[in-house]
């Protein structure tokens, strides 16, 4: 279980918090300018990185703020 | 083997405290202090038990949590029961009752009666394991922390002193220092506890396991690793045997020698890989039991001793469980011809000490030797001579096996460990498991290092699924939720459902009605006088903030910024994926304020829906969102008599058509209490759903059956409202929708805005939601209309094909009822291009047989909405 780092309570344990998936993915300023191809692309498709990305989570059983934070998918460890 | 108890020795055993228990349905005394292994071989026991496939007679191996053979079933005087445990790691105790095993235990069919608990703990160290490298580095580590912030567990009772949490074994190491551990009845009144451990630090200092050699009928009674032999001697005062063999390949049993002697144990013979000996085989009794042993020495010819005891030193393992769960690499160190800790992996610093570390104390020079090849007749009635050479006890697997796995092409340990389950019984491989890998290296002509292990997964020891649970069981698995009406339904013989964490009545019998009875009465009841229905659990979210009405215009398919402060308007809202997620009426209370109601096992979900838009893309918005579902009790009055109860209630309110028209609602003064009213209907009928704070929602409810009464007033359930509501062709999202229903399929593309943008539009171009074959929502009416489809079945078309599988599917029924107010049954469903099949017929073939229905619009009551304000003129 991981020991997550809430930017407003500190580090809390994984069970307190909900997973957000890829971070930076923004609402598409015009959706009616994309194709069905980007629109899928924005709903589904999403990176898999061996190494640092950027992951969102949410601490649903505590400050209930949302946040961004960067792991390493192959240690777990949380670099800031 | 003779095994009997010493008059003396003994440190861990009290002589003061005679125990008495059961083994077998037999009466045996022991001493507190004593494990079942120790008071069974001192009162003679040494045959525990036959192994699981090969019903070989077994005895006791090992003084820990290694034993592979010495399986029992225990029942402690408390009740409580445990189908599979080692006797080496069960403290004996007045009244507990001990039945052996043949190799496996049988699960237990009723609930565990132990009460269990749960423990968190916080520290800058952990340190596992309290030998004297674990105490040395606890004693470090409170140099540079607070005592207090040094944690020390040890999977032995209490001994090291206070400082340790003793019965306490690791389980697994985890993320980031989390460590789980399970220690053995904490209190007298605690079965067990599991610790929740997050350590900045960890040091394991867990010792290491001695590991047999393998050879011809190596299983035998009798058989039993050296320094298990000692440990019987000094820790327990118990003398494993009379006349012992001692056969070893390293420097380790010279003081096991030392301790026999002095207990009065003749050493017959020492058999020393080292100096090229070997034992090859080994006699037995009638009973199994071993009585004598065959030696060579290099060079010479087999002769037999005879001796009831054979002490086997294959050398030592470092266990190295938690190192490598942690990530951290192993490296084989010829030196002790074991896998030592290496690299440690990511996360908290982790460092190995002591024998863990494979700093084995007077190991001395060591020769490794894993297997004697069988000699002459070792093979006796078979051809393979493998066939006693026993890997793994727990699980009798021999070389043989082992040969034939590699021989059909498994090369990596971790195949042979599956083909083979050689380290898949209780003592997970700690006797089997190096040694299997070095059997292996030599066939395979790799070295043991390349071979490697099996990957070390927790638990490190079994654990029961009540420990694991602990006091989240029964009631306390998960929160229950109950209404403040709830003591009323209760006396009032309701029958419950949940939904969600919540308890609601499904229906309310009455004397001897079935389900089916009182929910028809409740229905008439709504449809024809007035009922009543406690609708606290609906999930209710304030919504708050100049910008409330931009925020649920992005939120709903359709518009809320332009409702009108006391209005209400049903709304439905998707996903990004388009799909419909929530739906509800919401309010407008003022300017800048909307109450929103939402499906009750949805609420939760959606109120993380609203915070996440709020947050995580429209910062900019001014609005929060607020749970107030417990704050508001919520009573629907519903049916043609429904505004005169309500009159009564609420004298103050003008309830007439036009002051109070349908989709508003009004403060007003309930009951003596200030409270909202909200013209809403979810039947079909003329409905107020009244809101009072909670606390004054029994009295409410209590004050509408009373002033009802006179009118009938009938207390209806979720059963009721589903009826009702599915005869007005109201979708429950989570049942008629699941996760592919868009607002189009449901018939509501009228709801779906085109002229602003909000959550899911886009996706309601892809060309995939305008597909023509789309599941859409119709009603079902069977052709008998007796006829009750079961929910779930699936539509085919009349001439279908039903022999030819797999069947078209045309769609599926999502709800079916039987309706007084239709007079027979009825049903939703969701069919592929439903609404272009209105008239149609389709089949549901069932086991029972196959049922004709006509495809129906969805709406099959009242679908001129001519009943909401009240009876229609006739």
């Amino acid at each position: 279980m991981l020991l997550v780092p809430c930017p407003w309570c500190g580090p809390r344990a994984e069970i307190e918090f909900r997973y957000g998936g890829q971070a930076g993915i923004a609402y598409p300023k015009d959706p009616d300018g994309l194709t069905d191809a980007e629109w899928v692309e924005y709903l589904f498709l999403r990176d898999n990185p061996k190494g640092p990305w950027r992951e969102r989570w949410v601490h649903t059983a505590g400050c209930r703020r949302w946040f961004d934070v960067t792991r390493d998918t192959l240690t777990n460890e949380f670099l800031g | 083997m003779t095994a009997s108890r010493l008059a003396a020795s003994g440190d861990r055993i009290d002589r003061s405290r005679l125990v008495r228990f059961e083994f077998d349905g037999g009466s045996l005394t022991g001493f507190a202090g004593d494990t079942i292994a120790s008071a069974l071989l001192a009162n003679g026991i040494d045959l525990v038990g036959r192994s699981i496939y090969h019903a070989r007679p077994r005895g006791i191996v090992s003084a820990g949590p290694e034993e592979p053979n010495a399986l029992v079933r225990v029942v402690w005087p408390s009740g409580v029961s445990e189908p599979m445990l080692r006797a080496t790691t069960v403290p004996i105790e007045d009244g507990l009752r001990v039945a052996s095993l043949a190799g496996r235990g049988r699960l237990e069919t009723t609930t565990d009666p132990g009460r269990f608990d749960a423990a968190n703990r916080h520290c800058e160290v952990l340190v596992i394991g309290a030998g004297a490298s674990g105490l040395a580095a606890a004693e470090a580590a409170r140099d540079a922390a607070p005592a207090d912030r040094v944690f020390v567990i040890d999977a032995q009772p209490a001994l090291a002193g206070p400082e340790v949490q003793p019965d306490t074994t690791a389980l697994g190491i985890y993320d980031h220092g989390y460590v789980t551990a399970v220690q053995r009845h904490p209190t007298p009144t605690t079965d067990g506890r599991l610790w929740h451990i997050r350590a900045k630090r960890i040091v394991i200092a867990t010792g290491a396991t001695e590991r047999p050699i393998v050879f011809a009928n190596d299983d035998r009674p009798g058989i039993m690793l050296a320094g298990a032999g000692a440990t019987y001697i000094e820790r327990y005062g118990v003398r494993p045997g009379e006349r012992a063999v001692i056969f070893t390949t390293n420097g380790t049993t010279d003081a096991v020698a030392a301790t026999l002697g002095a207990a009065g144990v003749e050493i017959v013979a020492t058999v020393d890989a080292r100096a090229g000996e070997a034992v090859v085989d080994t006699l037995g009794d009638d009973a199994g039991r071993i009585s004598g042993v065959v030696i060579t020495s290099e060079g010479a010819a087999p002769t037999t001793v005879e001796a009831d005891l054979l002490l086997v030193s294959g050398g030592w393992n470092p266990n190295v469980a938690l190192w490598a769960q942690a990530r951290g690499t192993l490296r084989f160190d010829e030196r002790i011809a074991a896998f030592v800790p290496d690299g440690r992996g990511p996360g908290v610093p982790i460092e190995a000490v002591g024998a863990a570390a494979g700093e084995i104390e007077g190991i001395g020079e060591l020769r490794p030797l894993w297997v004697v090849p069988p000699h002459g007749e070792s093979g006796g009635d078979t051809s393979d001579p493998w066939i006693r050479h026993y890997v793994d006890l727990g699980r009798d697997a021999t070389v043989s096996d082992l040969r034939r796995a590699l021989g059909a092409g498994l090369t990596s340990i971790e195949h042979v460990k599956r083909y083979t389950t050689i380290g898949t019984g209780i003592d997970q491989g700690r006797t089997s498991g190096v040694v299997t890998s070095a059997i292996a290296a030599a066939i395979l002509g790799q070295e043991v290092g390349a071979v490697g292990v099996p990957t070390f997964r927790p638990p490190t020891v079994p654990v029961s699924f009540a420990q694991l649970a602990a006091r989240d069981r029964g009631a306390l698995a998960d929160p229950i939720r109950t209404t403040p009406i709830h003591p009323w339904h209760v006396a009032n013989g309701a029958v419950f459902e949940d939904v969600g964490q919540w308890k609601r009545p499904r229906h309310f019998p009455q004397a001897d009605e079935s389900m089916e009875e009182a929910v028809l009465r409740e229905c008439v009841a709504a449809r024809s006088g007035v009922a009543v229905m406690d609708a606290t659990t609906l999930g209710k979210i304030d919504v708050q903030g100049p910008d409330a009405g931009v925020f649920l215009d992005r939120v709903y398919t359709n518009t809320f910024s332009t409702l009108k402060v006391g209005s209400c308007r049903y709304g439905l809202m998707c996903r990004a994926d388009g799909m419909v997620f929530d739906d509800g009426v919401t309010s407008r209370l003022a300017e800048d304020r909307y109450h929103m109601t939402t499906t009750t096992g949805n609420a939760a979900a959606v109120l993380d829906h609203l915070e996440e838009w709020l947050q995580t893309e429209w910062p900019d918005l001014r609005v929060r969102a607020t749970s107030v579902t417990e704050q508001w009790a919520t009573i629907a009055v519903v049916g043609p008599h429904a505004r005169d109860v309500v009159a009564r209630v609420a004298p103050g309110l003008d309830l007439s058509t036009e002051a109070f028209g349908f989709m508003t609602w009004r403060d007003a003064v309930i009951a003596g209490v200030v409270g909202r009213v909200f013209r809403i209907s979810f039947s079909g009928e003329l409905a107020y759903e009244l809101n009072v704070p909670t606390w004054h929602g029994l009295a409410l409810w209590k004050a509408l059956i009373a002033v009802g009464e006179p009118l009938g007033i009938t207390p209806y359930g979720t059963e009721a409202m589903h009826v009702l509501r599915a005869e007005k062709g109201y979708p429950i999202i989570g049942q008629e929708t699941d996760g592919t229903t868009t607002p189009q399929d449901l018939g509501m593309g009228g709801l779906v805005s085109t002229k602003k943008d909000f959550i899911g539009r886009r996706s309601h171009r892809r060309p995939d939601a305008a597909r023509a074959d789309r599941k859409q929502l119709v009603g079902l009416l069977p052709t008998d209309p007796t006829a009750l489809l079961p929910e779930g079945a699936q539509l085919v078309s009349l001439d279908a094909d039903l022999a030819t599988t797999p069947v078209p599917m045309l769609g599926h029924v999502t709800s079916s009822y039987r309706s007084a107010a239709l007079g027979r049954t009825f049903a939703l469903a969701l069919v592929k291009g439903g609404r272009d099949r209105l008239g149609e017929r389709a089949l549901a073939p069932l086991v029972t047989g196959t049922v004709e229905v006509e495809i129906t619009g969805s709406v099959l009551f009242d679908p001129e909405s001519r009943r909401r304000d009240g009876e229609p003129p006739a």
